[in-house]
């Protein structure tokens, strides 16, 4: 196999003496999509954010293309073709297609200090990168962004990812706010960027949308990797049982059915934990 | 380019400022008379249009980013006093008074700017707390240096060329001001409206996260609008001193809300994201005439406040309508 276009060796963070995630190795490829998944508080969050440079590892190493790497911040991350798109997909609800797709790297025409936005290029330029995702239904950069769907929200800002020469995607939690059909444009998109080469990294907690587009899986639990897999090596509810921490979910049932037993028929408590 | 339709233009920042506009203009030649347009009664409102617009356009980009600045009353009798005091009171050239003033205007903003940026207080707090502090500031000072709280500031210190430049009056009534106030909407539409700098503050106002990690130097663009609020402030403040002869400490808090209220009316959305030039200039027109067009009715003028209060609120519900508009218009299929 080729060398991975970024990879996790042994990481460690901790927030002062909060360890958040723990000994965490992972690596993707070109034109792979490794979904991670996880219940709320596994690390995920904090993963995504290692990866995008937002936080340094404690311990261990980012490597890109197998040389280490170093990023001061987001925008390093960035500059290397690290893209991250967040669940709103961090977009600008009154702005136009053509301006939020550009915002900072407008295209311009003149020179300074008449340097002039180019709208129609940037329109131009904005909805053909969209099109070519399969989302037609774009077709006027002038639109505003607060008017497009959830799905349609995610498709541009992926695009603008790609079209701004992302190598590594990290989308997080994309499809978390959308309906069913949305959610699907939304992982089509997924494997027309992968079908392009690009390594994604999908974060989730709907084993469905994971088990669609995924090749790897990684399963994050209290900030480890509990588990690490290929695409057909687990069933949907083998996963799922493994986010909720182990056999948890699956014994649930019986659990509860001999507390009632026991108990004149009433449900067990809830405690808070 | 594609043909303007009524829905293009009904969907733009502006089309609320541009109706309360026309609103109020019908209202006053219905209920007073064709006066206040002409000459001499046009005077009355672009006077303070002008000065109040000075102020508004910054006012009006800080509040599309995100943020509000209402250190700017404090500014303007500041902006005065400084070029009075340096001028007036102590002989020294015009030109160092207006430097003077102007620098005053830019450390306050960088305190406003690097306090809001630094600490994660709104900005609302931060610049009542220099308004304070500023009107404390200047009001102390004055006293301790001239005794009084009124520095005065005469033309032949202000000098000729300084004195037609930022304090005379054109044509007998029209205050210098108000060309300075145009061609600033001028300089505002291009760098807001056609260069990226202006795509910057939206994204800003939009969402900053975002526009952080896109790569928009946000800290600084935000002190570099603080710094232009309080400059502007200043310089209307010195303007008035130049042109009155005289500074005083009390002038200048009721900018405050009327800023406000032109921005809004204006079409500025007060969370920020969405607004535009053309509209704050239309809301500053709209102010100023409701604000001087009841001296051309037989009403008191103590109504004016109601006109006011009631065009605000209608401006910012067909605002809302408006907004709401264009969030949801897609093109027909074709």
């Amino acid at each position: 196999m080729s060398t991975p276009i970024l990879e996790l060796r042994n990481v460690n963070k901790s927030f002062g003496p909060i360890d958040v995630l723990n000994d965490i190795s992972l690596k993707v490829d070109a034109g792979e999509v490794l979904c991670l998944l996880g219940d709320n508080g596994a690390g995920k969050s904090t993963l995504i954010k290692t990866l995008a440079g937002v936080y340094k590892p404690t311990t261990g190493e980012v490597l890109m293309d197998g040389k280490p790497v170093d990023f001061h911040g987001p925008r390093d991350a960035q500059q290397m073709g690290i893209s991250t798109v967040h669940q709103f997909g961090g977009t600008f609800p009154l702005m136009s297609i053509g301006r939020s797709f550009f915002i900072g790297a407008e295209p311009t025409k003149g020179f300074w200090p008449f340097k002039i936005y180019d709208r129609r290029k940037a329109n131009e330029i904005a909805v053909k990168a969209v099109q070519e995702f399969g989302i037609t239904r774009i077709d006027d950069g002038d639109r505003l962004i607060g008017g497009l769907s959830g799905g349609e929200r995610q498709s541009l800002a992926i695009a603008r990812a790609v079209h701004f020469g992302a190598r590594v995607l990290i989308l997080d939690e994309p499809t978390a706010a959308l309906g069913v059909k949305q959610a699907s444009h939304v992982l089509r998109i997924v494997l027309e960027a992968k079908k392009r080469g690009i390594a994604v990294i999908f974060i989730t907690h709907q084993v469905t949308h994971a088990m669609a587009v995924g090749d790897h899986f990684a399963v994050l639990i209290r900030g480890a990797v509990a588990a690490n897999f290929r695409k057909g090596e687990k069933t949907r509810e083998e996963i799922t049982d493994l986010m909720a921490g182990g056999e948890a979910l699956a014994n649930l049932g019986a659990e509860v059915e001999s507390y009632m037993a026991a108990h004149e028929g009433h449900p067990p408590p809830v405690t808070p934990n | 380019m594609k043909n303007l339709s009524l829905g293009d233009l009904i969907r733009r920042p502006e089309s609320g400022a541009f109706l309360g506009l026309a609103f109020v203009l019908i209202f006053f030649v219905v209920f007073g008379s064709v006066e206040f347009l002409k000459p001499a009664g046009a005077a009355s409102w672009l006077n303070v249009a002008a000065n109040l617009g000075i102020i508004a356009f910054p006012v009006g980009l800080l509040m599309i980013s995100g943020e509000l600045d209402i250190s700017i009353g404090a500014m303007i009798p500041a902006g005065a006093l400084t070029v009075a005091i340096i001028t007036g009171t102590y002989d020294m050239p015009i030109w160092v008074g207006i430097l003077g003033a102007l620098s005053l205007g830019l450390v306050v903003g960088l305190i406003n700017g690097f306090l809001v940026i630094r600490t994660a207080v709104p900005s609302l707090i931060v610049t009542l707390g220099t308004l304070f502090a500023v009107q404390g500031l200047i009001l102390g000072f004055s006293v301790l240096w001239t005794g009084t709280t009124s520095v005065a500031l005469s033309p032949a210190e202000s000098g000729v060329i300084a004195k037609s430049i930022f304090g005379s009056f054109v044509g007998g009534s029209f205050q210098v001001t108000i060309f300075w106030w145009i061609a600033l909407t001028a300089l505002y539409i291009f760098y807001v409206h056609f260069s990226p700098f202006g795509n910057w503050i939206f994204a800003m106002g939009g969402d900053r996260v975002s526009a952080r990690n896109a790569g928009i130097p946000t800290d600084k663009l935000t002190v570099t609008l603080f710094v232009l609020s309080s400059v502007s402030a200043a310089f209307v403040g010195m303007c008035q001193a130049i042109l009155f002869n005289v500074a005083q400490v009390s002038a200048g808090m009721t900018f405050i809300f009327n800023s406000i209220i032109a921005v809004v009316v204006g079409g500025v959305l007060l969370t920020g994201g969405f607004g535009s030039i053309v509209g704050i200039f239309l809301g500053t027109i709209t102010f100023a005439i409701v604000n001087q067009g009841i001296y051309f009715t037989t009403f008191d003028r103590n109504w004016s406040s109601l006109i006011i209060g009631v065009m605000l609120l209608l401006a910012v519900l067909m605002n809302n309508t408006f907004r709401i508009m264009a969030l949801t218009y897609s093109p027909k299929k074709k």
